[in-house]
């Protein structure tokens, strides 16, 4: 099953490395990671959609909380309580003579069209993961030649309280690097 | 403690001012290009400095420094092959919780990356296996930097630090300003406030258990909680089974002390988990060695587990009432309300088991006349009147010292647990002596483990420290040839080893050496060491092919275990022989 984590971190450099390789360390299966400036200069914020048990998801959130560089993790799920939402680049072919039908396809995805060439179109669809594999799926049959996904950024439903302000990042100046 | 000089101060000078803040009195470290600015600063400062001969040893004396005091271990070391050298004490630190700030110097920081002369990305190869790194590259950033390793080395679940200074970083000028550099990110992750549903629920599950069993953890220690364990033990009737590093963190001679549990811990103990209604794990993390098989791991059993650790909890045992926080605050909020009980029919069902069992009984032993580790370890507890601080090496020593020598004081077991860490023991017991001189000291090292790191034998020389040194040569990598002959059919590769004569040895070092062949001897041989002045070290050469008893294989389900074959008379006694 998907869990949906978001990590607010220090803006630090290796903080991505200390949170990936926890994920490997630990042996959890990472299906996205995608970081991110926030609206605080000095807090990124990621997202990591990881495939695994209930278990396994919270345990994994606190080891994301024993790491000094982290502010703050929330466990989503992918349902419809929260925002999910992921980015694909999909160049499929299309010839002059199935353009139309995958025109349409577009159309029906609400997706939109940002390259022609003379055989092969440039999709680019956002919208949930389901959605994004839905399209993906559909589009199959006419032969996908390149496909690129941002992974998903996901974000609660309804109001929140910010991130914790109190506890700031060590700095002093340029700031001695949590390498 | 130096008073700052007003205006600027090297670099060099902050990194000693922060730890003559921080309360530390002693270094372990090695020199080199680096960390040559710091060296240089150091002797403005009253803070001792013990120069070892390996890095990897400077990080097991401040660990055993550590484990011995409660305090923060320190280490400095220099850059590339200095810094590579401290990963295996990091590792054994991080994995038994050991709080520990490793300072390294690094190149200049416009040499960073280049593959500069002794270069090596030390912050990225520690990673996995310390608390947290920092690279410095700006003298004002080291008092922060400093300060937040301290905070971040003991709090929580405690562990080792490193903090990586660039030698421009040392070399340049800033002001101390101490306040401004107060640590606060260790704070974000407190426990949260006491969860009073699963206190509860805890409180539930034993007033109603019939069967219910304390495993006492590594934590205990680590959170200062004896009393606390002790009194809800004595309280609700509960008998306490003890982890390889929880021994010493509750006494072993207290009546409801049932042992150690585990791959080589008492059957009885391992019964009664087996057949407990309710464990109560305190402080302590399931590792494999104490669970064995997990899908038969105490089948009977509800589960409390309280771990500081979060991440530790539902793991690899799932529970049934789960709190993360300090072990001492939950039993102080639990205490007033658990009812007293008395538990005596399940006291003496264990007590009959122990009758069965022999373990523990050296009678048991062939009797040959030979000399056998066991004797060792016991005789060792009866003539330091089990009031000595041992330190362990990794092995059938380790696991024969665990058995034989029964620690009540707290802080006086030390022992690589969660590493197995071969070499540890001589460093670790040179810290432990330097944290708590007025404390006898011994090692307790096999043949094999100690030529991994006797060099230090000349450190506690040149330091003036005495430990005292027991080594049981049985002339073989013990522990491994034991899994040879049980599970490999006895093909005994790379497992015989040599060792030089360890009295010509002790001479050559300057110190204290002597051998003992027979039981006879024994007592006046660890007399005339604990009377010397200075370093002893004593050779005791066993019975070759003993070995460790009883054994839970590894996988095997934990009431599987595999007794000492019988020799003569089994009579098992429950009782100390001498
Ligand atoms: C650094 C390291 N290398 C290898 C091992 C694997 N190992 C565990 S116990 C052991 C044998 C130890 O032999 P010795 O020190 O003579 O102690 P004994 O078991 O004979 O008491 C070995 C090789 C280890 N634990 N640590
Ligand atoms: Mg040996």
């Amino acid at each position: 099953m998907s869990h949906v984590l978001v990590v607010y971190t220090d803006d630090e450099p290796g903080v991505l490395t200390r949170v990936a390789s926890l994920f490997r360390r630990r042996g959890f299966n990472i299906h996205s990671l995608t970081v991110g400036p926030t609206e605080r200069p000095d807090v990124s914020r990621m997202t990591v959609v990881v495939d695994t048990d209930e278990a396994t998801a919270r345990r994994a959130v606190e080891h994301l909380r024993k790491l000094v560089n982290v502010l703050e993790v929330q466990q989503l799920g992918i349902g419809r309580a929260n925002v999910v939402r992921d980015l694909a680049l999909i160049r499929v072919n299309a010839g002059p003579t199935r353009r139309s039908e995958v025109l349409q396809l577009v159309e029906v995805f609400r997706a939109n069209v940002v390259d022609i060439a003379d055989d092969s179109l440039v999709i680019e669809c956002t919208g949930s993961l389901g959605k994004i594999e839905a399209l993906v799926d559909t589009l199959r049959p006419f032969g996908i030649i390149e496909l690129g996904r941002t992974g998903a950024v996901a974000m609660a439903r309804g109001t929140r309280t910010p991130v914790k302000a109190a506890i700031a990042p060590l700095r002093t100046g340029g700031g001695a690097m949590s390498v | 403690m130096s008073i700052a000089p007003a205006g600027p101060q090297t670099g060099a000078q902050l990194i000693w001012e922060s730890l003559t803040r921080e309360g530390v009195d002693i270094v372990f470290g090695y020199p080199g290009g680096a960390i040559l600015p710091t060296y240089d600063a150091m002797t403005e400062y009253t803070i001792r400095h013990v120069l070892v001969r390996h890095e990897q040893s400077a990080v097991h004396m401040a660990d055993g420094y550590a484990r011995a005091s409660g305090r923060v271990g320190v280490v400095v070391a220099t850059s590339g092959p200095g810094a590579t050298n401290l990963v295996t004490g990091l590792a054994t630190a991080m994995l038994d919780s050991t709080p520990l700030v490793a300072i390294t110097g690094q190149v200049g920081s416009g040499l960073l990356g280049t593959d500069a002369f002794q270069e090596v990305d030390i912050t990225g190869i520690t990673r996995p296996v310390t608390k947290h790194t920092y690279l410095v590259t700006r003298a004002e950033d080291i008092v922060p930097a400093i300060r937040e390793a301290f905070a971040v080395a003991r709090s929580g679940r405690p562990g080792p630090v490193l903090v990586d200074i660039t030698k421009d970083a040392q070399q340049s000028r800033a002001t101390l300003d101490w306040e401004a550099a107060a640590p606060q990110r260790h704070l974000r992750h407190l426990p949260a406030p006491l969860d009073q549903i699963a206190l509860a629920q805890a409180l539930d599950l034993i007033r109603s258990a019939k069967r219910p069993i304390i495993l006492a953890g590594h934590g205990i220690q680590l959170s200062g909680a004896r009393a606390e364990v002790l009194a809800l033990a004595e309280r609700a009737d509960i008998p306490f089974a003890i982890t390889l590093l929880g021994l010493g963190a509750v006494p072993a001679t207290h009546p409801l002390s049932l042992g150690m549990m585990g791959m080589h811990g008492e059957s009885w103990v391992n019964r009664a988990i087996q057949e407990a209604d309710l464990l109560l794990a305190l402080g302590m993390r399931f590792d494999d060695r104490v669970t064995g098989k997990l899908k038969e791991y105490a089948p009977h059993a509800k589960k409390i587990h309280i771990d500081i650790d979060a991440s530790e909890l539902n793991k690899l045992v799932p529970v049934d009432v789960a709190i993360a926080a300090d072990l001492g605050d939950v039993l102080r909020a639990l205490l007033p309300q658990v009812p007293v009980a008395d538990r005596s029919e399940w006291l003496g069902s264990i007590r009959e088991w122990k009758g069965d069992s022999a373990v523990r009984d050296i009678k048991n032993l062939p009797d040959d006349g030979h000399l056998y580790a066991a004797h060792v370890m016991h005789d060792l507890w009866r003539l330091t009147k089990g009031e000595a601080v041992v330190v362990t090496d990794v092995g059938q020593h380790q696991m024969w010292e665990a058995q034989y020598y029964k620690h009540d004081g707290e802080r006086s077991l030390i022992t690589s647990g969660g590493a197995g860490t071969m070499g540890f023991a001589l460093p670790a017991a040179i810290g432990a002596k330097l944290a708590r001189p007025e404390a006898e000291v011994w090692v307790v090292a096999g043949d094999g483990g100690f030529q991994m790191t006797f060099a230090e034998l000349m450190t506690a020389v040149q330091e003036d420290v005495k430990v005292n040194i027991a080594i049981i040569n049985n002339g073989y990598l013990g522990m491994v040839r034991q899994w040879q002959a049980l599970f490999y059919e006895g093909r005994y590769a790379a497992t015989p080893i040599l060792s030089p004569d360890f009295v010509k040895l002790a001479d050559a070092f300057g110190v204290h050496g002597q051998r003992v062949e027979a039981r006879s001897e024994l007592a006046t041989a660890v007399e005339a060491a604990r009377t010397v002045k200075g370093t002893a070290l004593i050779e005791f050469k066993v019975e070759q092919e003993d070995s460790v008893y009883p054994m839970v294989p590894a996988g095997a389900a934990l009431h599987d275990m595999i007794r000492r074959p019988a020799p003569s008379v089994l009579a098992e006694t429950g009782q100390d022989p001498v």
